[in-house]
């Protein structure tokens, strides 16, 4: 326990800037900036005269009428629908390929809320920050509203289909979709095409895993994806998949591997992760051992664990690597048919090795489902190869483009541009006008899926369906309808629909029941292996570790666990939550290591004030990143621990073209054209700093540091657990041992009065070991409680709003990339019992309830902000500026003092998109104090629930946002005081993990955190200094000043 | 006026539930009693015990259906009965316009009995009782402006009495000599002009704070409605329940202004305002024409009365809305109503007497939290099975009241005045 966490390498070094950071609440000046107060050409009496005067007026004027409100009933109130009571209905998320079973909340008609479908055993109710985001997506104010022909409108869905009918007459189509996984589609599609001869359906994902599919083609003789059994993998080894972020159904996975990574106390167990990567990915930051390598190397590690596990000399490979080779493949031998090997290479040779791997120690058809593959990956790279061949020789007269952008994600997207050209009839159904859809010559928008109909088969049984929520809130029309239309079938996509699952169930009650529960399931999950074949593997294996070196520097293009691929690029919850590792908000930027900051940019973080420089000034210096035969992309830079030495990494999805909305307008630049024939692993690049040019880059939450007090957060080897499972209560009865001890503490220390909580007291408990990082707790706070976005240039002031951010901490020797190891802890509101905050706020607006709450309340407020400078966790946020438009005050957002707001947060304004706001919670105003409320509003209304049915509150009475958000289950939550609530439960079997956050301030937090369990023997390298050194090094300074006054 | 609950409320109840046991003469009473509550929640909607609405007045239902069984069978299923071909039902069928009856067939005979015999109770000539029938508000005696005179007279006489005074002293150190400055006129007087600003100031510093605090405020907003619509006609005379209308108060959050479609339950029926019926005033004492408002709702409704058919030419009807309460104010109405068992009236006050309705509490956080202060929560009780289960969980609460150490356990007690109760 005696390792020193930082959060960024001043913190690590202990600069100057950083103790500077950590003595100020708020980083920054006071906002008296430019033409502010002080030369302002109006002097202080003169503006005191106005304030007397405008508030004499506002009181007379808001006195003398009071403004004639309206309440308009419904003519005829549907059955269904109560106003002010909310119905939630299943349906399906889909994203290009990407689907999640969820279900809506629709408040008053309109879709506020998505929450994962718990009725689904593949998800199991988990969800994205993707998926959370997409209400959001419904509201964007960049969406299409109408059909368009040759740039301009067309007056209606008829004369749109006329013209159209006229254009496709006798050509050979070609219709462009993501992985299409819909049952009725498929055949929709089939009926469409046989109407055209010598048309074709391609499917094209933007994140292509043609890889793996060739290498199953070749190994298992199916070209599909299996399902992978994280729940079951004792041993997982990822050659750089990050399954938990962004890899093939990642929710699917974060729950599976959560099941072997929460330790109990009984069976102190877990399963061990071994990552080999190059960049520092968020998968790779959960792992228990962490490797890197070059990113051309990848095939070469791959067939050195082949080797190992085939008892076979390893060669090639660096020591530290090697080592690595050798343990995961000690520890895949010992537990066979319980490991599991994946890689996230795009390279079928790689591929074809991991499948030998795998099929060498058992995992086919254990850990390697084939009974039921995977449906939603299916996009094969040769054919958007041949597409582009035909759509240039003319082979093809007609393209059809649903829901994707190969312009913009398309590797060789000039390419396609240039054959979309040739072509003579081009038509998207893009909901906006993105960079292949402003391309086009005819436009019909399609439905968000909040506003379709429609269905899904994740895996072969398991279908998902989907059901509008809203009316389309546009001219659009959803691809079915339009495809059915134009091959002549006179039935609406709903009744084709209705048929065929009503044929397919049997009847209409199974039908209605099935869009009720939003899933349809085998009785029993089906499981098994595939026959396998080691024909292509030595040619692979040549192939695959023949790559030469590729130069000295080489790119890693990822995708962010928050962002995705793009297809949400105009989101602004998306772009404002942090990325898990780099905490950096709005942009991609190129990462690079500490080593390569050193000789690239001349920045030494190991020097104190080189560091600082870097750190503290958010203009970061900007490099131009060069892949042969490709355009440069010039980006800022990021250093981060952990990144193998010369790899550079940038994210893909930024960058997105004006129209495809007002957020997403100048983040970043589209990484996407750098890979090469699809590969995101690019050699032989070169880098160069651009001289004198910085850009900033809005890092949130860094700057939030705990001053050395490691008391924050805990963790443990697996072998110090089991060995002294009690070392952490311990460690907490030592700490507390002159305040009264463990038991004795929350009455001993303290003078303040202990209150009870008669009926409910509520408590969260969050464990370390299941939380990755991922952000859908972050997004589904700022959804559930009208979080404000507040624009990059605010955060690059601090002022950003989130509720509950993720702290992430790197521990370990930043000159050694493997010695890296990450810690993420989800920070809110503590809710103390002996809350800080409260007792420094002059008019009381903060205050406890008897339920255990730190209640906030706005309207109290009079923005003092001394609760936040008191609070220990600085969870606490304020409304700096109008972000919400919620003054009553018109003009009250851009001011010369306050400063101008980004144009993402005036979107966030516009009438369309205010739609999203949940109205059982407050819209807060300029100058008010927010923080975490537990999701209060869902608690008043759980237990107004259980009044009216007469019966005590249940755990599923009670769900915050975050908790239901999370697909891992790290966070419960409930009445403390039932003994036998969730809560309750997970706190007294789990003693020895539990602890407070800072505890020894005796703040009592009502949240407890279980602490991380590394399943690892490896000493975290690096630094190891013990807890105290701050203060002794304080001391040291003391005495040193007093030495020389003497 | 903050701090005081308005205790107008207590009093409608008690003499509501008076009204209850006293109503009833010829049967039992209690029998009677049990029979309007379900008059009230089954029948009222259509029937009238002495009018004819949607459905025939049903005073003398004896007389005209001797038989007891066939006008059991009849209220139970009315469609089994017509088709049994019973002449008396037929014909009154058939002379309403074929408009069917609800069937009822969860009423037992006894309570069929009983309905009855609150409709037979009923007499023509005496006045229906209503929920809050006879009992007007206490008028409150203001003396405000009597103590306002008493207090200028007063004023005068002592300012005058202080003229004299100092007249009196400066004509006796004339007399003995004593030296004195030259009198003030009073309104040049320090001490005058001190104490009239003092008084100045309190009196305008009260009015100040009190127009402050009564900003927002609306207590008495009675504004004129598109419609005349009589709370009086409808709850009072007609007994329609509030959750008829209002069954959102019920559900959820808003208590709801009801559907257009809602009205036309019974208007379909009820074209016109009854000619004997009592007359309609608005507060400026002119007479309101019934049958004209009625032919408004027709409007809105996009109903076509002669041809008895919807127009499909419907408008919602743009009601002023009266109890605002500002967006940083969680209220639930089915918290009250349902978890909490309080009666509409106790906030929307007498409404059943009410012609166009009028903002009977001043909805301030002060009226809000003494109500809470003072309510008392339905806590279960294990030995009679009564109250809400919910509240088992308040142990401590439950020894003490087994104890005897409280008598009762208030909304305050639970947390009923903590800020997050309703602002969040």
């Amino acid at each position: 326990m005696s390792k020193k966490y930082w959060q960024n390498f001043g913190e690590l070094n202990h600069s100057e800037a950083f103790q500077q950071s950590a003595k100020d609440e708020f980083r920054e000046e006071l906002p008296f900036e430019g033409e502010g107060m002080a030369e302002a050409k109006t002097p202080r009496r003169d503006f005191l005269k106005y304030v007397g005067f405008s508030t004499a007026a506002a009181a007379i004027a808001a006195g003398c009428e009071t403004p004639v409100r309206k309440a308009i009933p419904y003519l005829n109130k549907p059955a269904d629908l109560t106003p002010g009571v909310s119905n939630w209905y299943a349906t399906t998320y889909v994203s290009g390929s990407d689907v999640v079973p969820v279900v809506a909340k629709v408040r008053d008609g309109r879709p506020i809320k998505i929450e994962g479908n718990e009725l689904s055993t593949i998800t199991g109710g988990g969800t994205s920050a993707r998926v959370q985001a997409s209400v959001l997506d419904l509201y964007d104010t960049a969406r299409l509203r109408y059909p368009m022909a040759n740039g301009q409108e067309v007056s209606s869905l008829d004369a749109f289909d006329k013209m159209l009918g006229e254009a496709l007459t006798g050509a050979a189509v070609a219709l462009v979709t993501p992985t299409i996984t819909s049952p009725t589609t498929k055949q929709i599609i089939t009926e469409f095409l046989a109407k055209y001869p010598g048309s074709r359906h391609v499917q094209y994902d933007g994140i292509s895993y043609s890889g793996i599919l060739s290498a199953n083609e070749a190994s298992y003789g199916k070209r599909a994806v299996p399902s992978y059994d994280f729940g079951k993998a004792k041993v997982v080894v990822s050659l750089a998949a990050d399954f938990l972020g962004t890899w093939l159904n990642h929710v699917e996975y974060q729950k599976g591997y959560a099941k072997l990574r929460k330790v109990g106390e009984k069976n102190p167990e877990m399963s061990k992760h071994y990552h080999f990567e190059s960049m520092m990915s968020m998968t790779g930051s959960n792992a228990d051992e962490r490797y890197t390598h070059k990113p051309s190397e990848a095939g070469i590690v791959a067939a050195a664990l082949l080797s190992a596990v085939s008892g076979q000399a390893i060669s090639g490979v660096s020591e530290s690597v090697k080592k690595g080779v050798e343990n995961a493949a000690k520890d895949l031998l010992a537990n066979k048919e319980a490991g599991l090997v994946v890689s996230g290479s795009h390279s079928a040779d790689v591929q074809i090795i991991v499948n030998a791997i795998n099929e060498a120690i058992g995992a086919n058809g254990t850990t390697i489902n084939w009974a039921a593959p995977l449906l939603t990956k299916q996009g094969v790279d040769a054919d958007m190869a041949t597409l582009i061949d035909d759509m240039n020789s003319g082979k093809i007269n007609a393209v059809l483009l649903y829901d994707v952008n190969p312009v913009y994600d398309y590797f060789d997207g000039a390419k396609f541009k240039a054959a979309l050209a040739k072509v003579k009839t081009s038509v998207s159904f893009n909901e906006r006008l993105d960079e292949t859809t402003a391309l086009v010559k005819y436009i019909l928008p399609a439905n968000h899926y909040l506003e379709s109909w429609g269905d899904a088969e994740i895996k072969p049984g398991y279908i998902s369906l989907m059901q509008p929520t809203i009316n389309p809130l546009f001219k659009t029309r959803q691809l079915q309808d339009t495809l059915l239309k134009w091959s002549g079938n006179a039935t609406g996509y709903h009744d084709y629909f209705k048929n065929f699952w009503v044929a397919k169930l049997g009847s209409e009650e199974a039908y209605d029941t099935a869009l009720m529960n939003g899933v349809i399931e085998p009785a029993a999950p089906a499981a098994g292996g595939a026959a396998f074949s080691n024909a292509k593997l030595a040619e692979a294996t040549a192939a695959a570790t023949a790559k030469k070196a590729g130069g000295t520097y080489e790119l890693v293009l990822y995708q962010k666990p928050v962002l995705g691929d793009g297809r949400q690029a105009n989101n602004p919850w998306l772009l404002e939550t942090p990325d898990p590792i780099t905490r950096a908000t709005w942009d991609n930027y190129v990462i690079i290591s500490p080593s390569l900051a050193k000789t690239l940019i001349g920045v030494d973080i190991a020097d104190r004030q080189q560091a600082d420089q870097f750190e503290v000034n958010p203009g970061k210096p900007v490099v131009k990143v060069t892949v042969p035969g490709k355009e440069p992309v010039t980006l800022p830079v990021l250093v981060i621990p952990g990144v193998e030495a010369n790899t550079l990494a940038i994210a893909v999805g930024y960058g997105r073209n004006a129209q495809s909305g007002r957020a997403t307008v100048g983040a970043g630049k589209n990484a996407y054209p750098l890979a090469v024939n699809g590969d995101f692993n690019v050699s032989n690049v070169s880098i160069e700093v651009v001289p004198k040019e910085t850009y900033k880059v809005a890092q949130g939450q860094t700057h939030m540091s705990y001053e050395g007090r490691v008391e924050v957060v805990k963790e443990m080897l697996l072998a110090e657990y089991k060995a002294h499972p009690d070392e952490i209560m311990e460690e907490r009865e030592k700490e507390l041992k002159p305040f009264g001890g463990l038991d004795k503490f929350t009455a001993e220390g303290t003078i303040y009065p202990n209150y009870e909580k008669p009926g409910i007291k509520w408590g969260m408990s969050i464990d370390l070991n299941a939380c990755y990082g991922c952000g859908s707790c972050v997004v589904a706070c700022t959804a559930e409680n009208n979080v404000a976005t507040v624009g990059k240039s605010e955060v690059l002031r601090y002022h950003d709003m989130a509720w509950l951010r993720i702290d992430r901490y790197f521990s370990g020797d930043p000159a050694n990339p493997d010695s890296i190891q990450t810690i993420f802890q989800p920070m809110l509101c503590q809710h103390c019992d002996n809350a800080p905050c409260e007792n420094v706020c002059p008019v009381a607006a903060t205050n406890h309830s008897s339920e255990g709450l730190n209640q906030m309340t706005y309207n109290r407020c009079i923005g003092t902000r001394y609760c936040a400078n008191n609070c220990p966790f600085k969870v606490r946020r304020f409304n700096w500026a109008d972000y919400t438009g919620a003054d009553s005050f018109p003009n009250n957002q851009d001011q010369t003092i306050v400063g101008h707001l980004d144009d993402a947060v005036h979107m966030m304004n516009d009438e369309l998109t205010r739609m999203v706001l949940n109205p059982d919670v407050t819209v807060r105003s300029r100058g008010v104090i927010e923080k975490c409320s537990f999701c209060v509003q869902r608690l008043q209304e759980g237990k107004l629930k259980a009044k009216k049915e007469n019966r005590t509150l249940t755990d599923s009475d009670v769900k915050t946002a975050c908790q239901q958000a999370c697909a891992a289950d790290a966070i419960v939550f409930g009445n403390v005081n039932n003994k036998d609530s969730e809560v309750s439960t997970v706190r007294r079997e789990n003693k020895n993990r539990l602890f407070y956050s800072l505890e020894q301030l005796h703040v009592l937090p009502n949240v407890s955190y279980l602490a991380k369990i590394r399943n690892t023997e490896m000493e975290t390298g690096g630094k190891l200094e013990k807890p105290e050194a701050h203060s002794a090094e304080k001391e040291g300074a003391e005495k040193k000043a007093e030495k020389e006054h003497a | 006026m903050i701090n005081h609950r308005p205790s107008a409320p207590k009093s409608i109840f008690f003499s509501f539930f008076l009204v209850l046991l006293v109503s009833g003469f010829g049967a039992s009473a209690q029998d009677i009693a049990a029979g309007k509550a379900l008059f009230i929640s089954n029948c009222a909607a259509c029937h009238n015990p002495l009018k004819d609405g949607t459905g025939p007045a049903l005073h003398g239902i004896t007389e005209r259906v001797p038989d007891k069984a066939l006008l059991h069978s009849w209220i139970k299923n009315n469609q089994a009965v017509l088709a049994s071909g019973n002449k008396y039902f037929n014909d009154l069928y058939n002379s309403r316009g074929k408009a069917a009856m609800n069937l009822f067939t969860s009423l037992t005979d006894a309570e069929i009995d009983n309905i009855i015999a609150y409709v037979e109770s009923v007499k023509p000539d005496e006045k229906k009782p209503g929920p809050g029938d006879g009992v007007t508000p206490a008028a409150e005696s203001d003396n405000t402006l009597l103590y306002g005179i008493l207090t200028l007279i007063l004023a005068i006489i002592t300012l005058v009495l202080l003229q004299v005074n100092s007249n009196l002293r400066k004509l006796s150190d004339d007399k003995e000599g004593v030296p004195a400055a030259e009198p003030v006129p009073f309104y040049r007087n320090k001490a005058y002009i001190t104490a009239f600003a003092i008084v100045l100031f309190i009196i305008g510093g009260y009015y100040t704070i009190q127009g402050a605090i009564g900003l927002g405020r609306n207590k008495g907003y009675q504004p004129e409605q598109p419609i005349y619509y009589s709370h009086k006609v409808h709850v009072g005379n007609n007994q329609v329940s509030c959750l008829y209308c209002h069954g959102g108060a019920y559900e959820g959050k808003h208590a709801n202004i009801p559907s257009t479609n809602i009205c036309m339950n019974c208007h379909m029926a009820i074209k016109e305002y009854g000619a004997n019926s009592e007359k309609l005033y608005r507060e400026d004492g002119t007479e309101v024409n019934g049958t004209a408002e009625i032919q408004k709702l027709y409007a809105a409704a996009g109903w076509d009365p002669n041809a008895k058919k919807y127009t499909g030419k419907g408008k919602p009807v743009e009601w002023i809305r009266i109890h605002n309460l500002p967006d940083h104010v969680y209220f639930n109405h089915s918290q009250h109503t349902r978890a909490g068992k309080v009666q509409c009236q106790t906030c929307h006050g007498p409404i059943q007497e009410m012609g166009e309705v009028k903002q009977f509490a001043d909805l301030s956080m002060g009226w809000c939290i003494n109500c809470h202060r003072e309510s008392k929560v339905n806590f279960y009780d294990p030995k009679t099975g009564e109250g809400n289960k919910f509240y088992s969980i308040y142990e401590k609460y439950h020894n003490d009241l087994e104890k005897k150490k409280i008598d009762s356990v208030t909304v305050e007690m639970i947390g009923g005045t903590e800020c997050q109760k309703c602002h969040y």
